[in-house]
C-alpha cells in the first residue's frame, strides 16, 4: 500500500483546525506548543494510516500542508 | 523517493496573508492561481484587486495586479482587457465590494460582455470594516448594523447575483460554487479553469460565485462556519451552473 507523507509547515498555520475537522481519517491533532505566531498548529499523527486523500490540504487556507508519496526507484 | 502530490502553488507568494483563521480567502486565492499556474499563464494574467479583505490581493498572488477604487474593480478590468485582449484579465472581489458599491459596474461589464473573469467572493457580511450588514446578509442573520438580525420589512432581501446576471446576455457563464467542503472546492477549481477558458477562446464575460465563510464577524470558529455554509447559506445560495457556453 502507498505510504504518504504530510508535512505541516506549522509556522504557516493559523491553528483554523479545517484540516482536522476535514480528514476522514481524523489524524490531524492540534499542538500542545504555539507557533510564532501564537497560534496552536496542527501536527499529523499516525501518519502512516494517510491514504493521501487531500481534503486537509484542499481545505487549508493557509497553504501549510503538503502532501508527498512515497514511490520505489 | 517522494513524489509531492500536492504542494503550495507558486501563483501564492511565501507570505503570511492577512486573513483569520479559517478564513476561506486563503482557499479562493490559492484555487485562482494554482489555475493560472496549470495554465501557464502566471506571467501573463492580469488581476484587478477590490477594496476589501482580500484588498491586499496583489501582496499574495503572484501575477500583476491592480488595485482599483471600491466595485470599480470591473470597469478597470474592461480597460485593461481592451487594452491587453490576449492576457487573462481577472477581478476578484467581495460582496460588500461587488454586490453593493459595485453593482453599476458588474451588471454593465456583464451586459457588455466584457471578456474578463470575475471571482465574487460572498461570506454574507462587510468583512474588513467590522461585520456590517451587506446586501447578500441572510435574513434574520446577525451583524453590527443588524443586531437581532436582518429585518427583511426594513432592510430588504438578500441579492443573488448568480441569478441576476444570468439574465444578460453578455454574460456567457456563470457559476456558484461553496468553499464548505473538500469536494466543494474541488469544484470551486473546476469552475475557476472554465471561467479561464472562456475567457482565452474570447466567448465573453465569466462569472464564479465563492459561498464563503467569515467565522470572526459571524462569531463562528472556523469549522461551525463552515457548517452554517451548508445549512443557511446554500439553502438560499443554491450552487449549480447558471449559464454555459453551447
Amino acid at each position: 500500500m502507498a505510504r504518504f507523507l504530510v508535512r505541516i509547515d506549522e509556522n504557516a498555520c493559523k491553528g483554523c483546525e479545517l484540516c482536522r475537522n476535514f480528514c476522514p481519517k481524523k489524524l490531524i491533532t492540534v499542538s500542545a506548543h504555539i507557533n510564532d505566531k501564537g497560534y496552536s498548529p496542527a501536527e499529523i499523527s499516525r501518519e502512516e494510516e494517510c491514504i493521501g486523500c487531500m481534503s486537509c490540504a484542499l481545505m487549508c487556507p493557509d497553504g501549510a500542508i503538503s502532501i508527498y508519496e512515497e514511490v520505489s526507484e | 523517493m517522494l513524489k509531492p502530490i500536492f504542494e503550495y502553488t507558486k501563483g501564492m507568494l511565501r507570505v503570511e496573508t492577512n486573513f483569520c483563521p479559517g478564513c476561506t480567502h486563503g482557499i479562493s486565492h490559492r484555487l485562482i492561481t494554482e489555475t493560472l499556474d496549470e495554465m501557464g499563464k502566471l506571467g501573463e494574467a492580469i488581476g484587478c484587486g477590490p477594496i476589501g479583505c482580500a484588498v491586499m490581493a496583489h501582496k499574495f498572488m503572484n501575477v500583476d495586479m491592480c488595485e482599483c477604487a471600491h466595485g470599480r474593480a470591473p470597469a478597470v478590468a474592461s480597460g485593461v482587457k481592451r487594452v491587453h485582449p490576449d492576457n487573462l484579465v481577472f477581478t476578484y472581489q467581495g460582496d460588500g465590494d461587488l454586490a453593493s458599491i459595485g453593482t453599476a459596474e458588474i451588471i454593465h461589464a456583464a451586459a457588455r460582455g466584457e471578456c474578463f473573469s470575475t471571482f465574487f467572493v460572498n461570506n454574507a457580511i462587510y468583512g474588513m470594516t467590522g461585520g456590517q450588514m451587506a446586501p447578500t446578509t441572510l435574513p434574520g442573520q446577525r451583524s453590527t448594523t443588524s443586531q437581532t438580525g436582518r429585518d427583511t420589512g426594513k432592510s430588504g432581501f438578500p441579492i443573488r447575483v448568480c441569478e441576476l446576471l444570468s439574465t444578460l446576455d453578455g454574460a456567457v457563464y456563470v457559476e456558484r460554487v461553496a468553499l464548505n467542503s473538500p469536494a466543494g472546492v474541488a469544484k470551486a477549481k473546476k469552475a475557476v479553469r472554465r471561467a479561464f477558458d472562456v475567457q482565452e477562446k474570447k466567448l465573453g464575460f465569466s462569472f464564479v460565485e465563492f459561498v464563503s465563510a467569515c467565522p470572526t464577524n459571524w462569531g463562528l470558529s472556523p469549522v461551525a462556519a463552515v457548517d452554517f455554509i451548508k445549512e443557511k447559506m446554500l439553502p438560499y445560495y443554491p450552487p449549480g451552473v447558471f449559464k454555459s457556453p453551447q
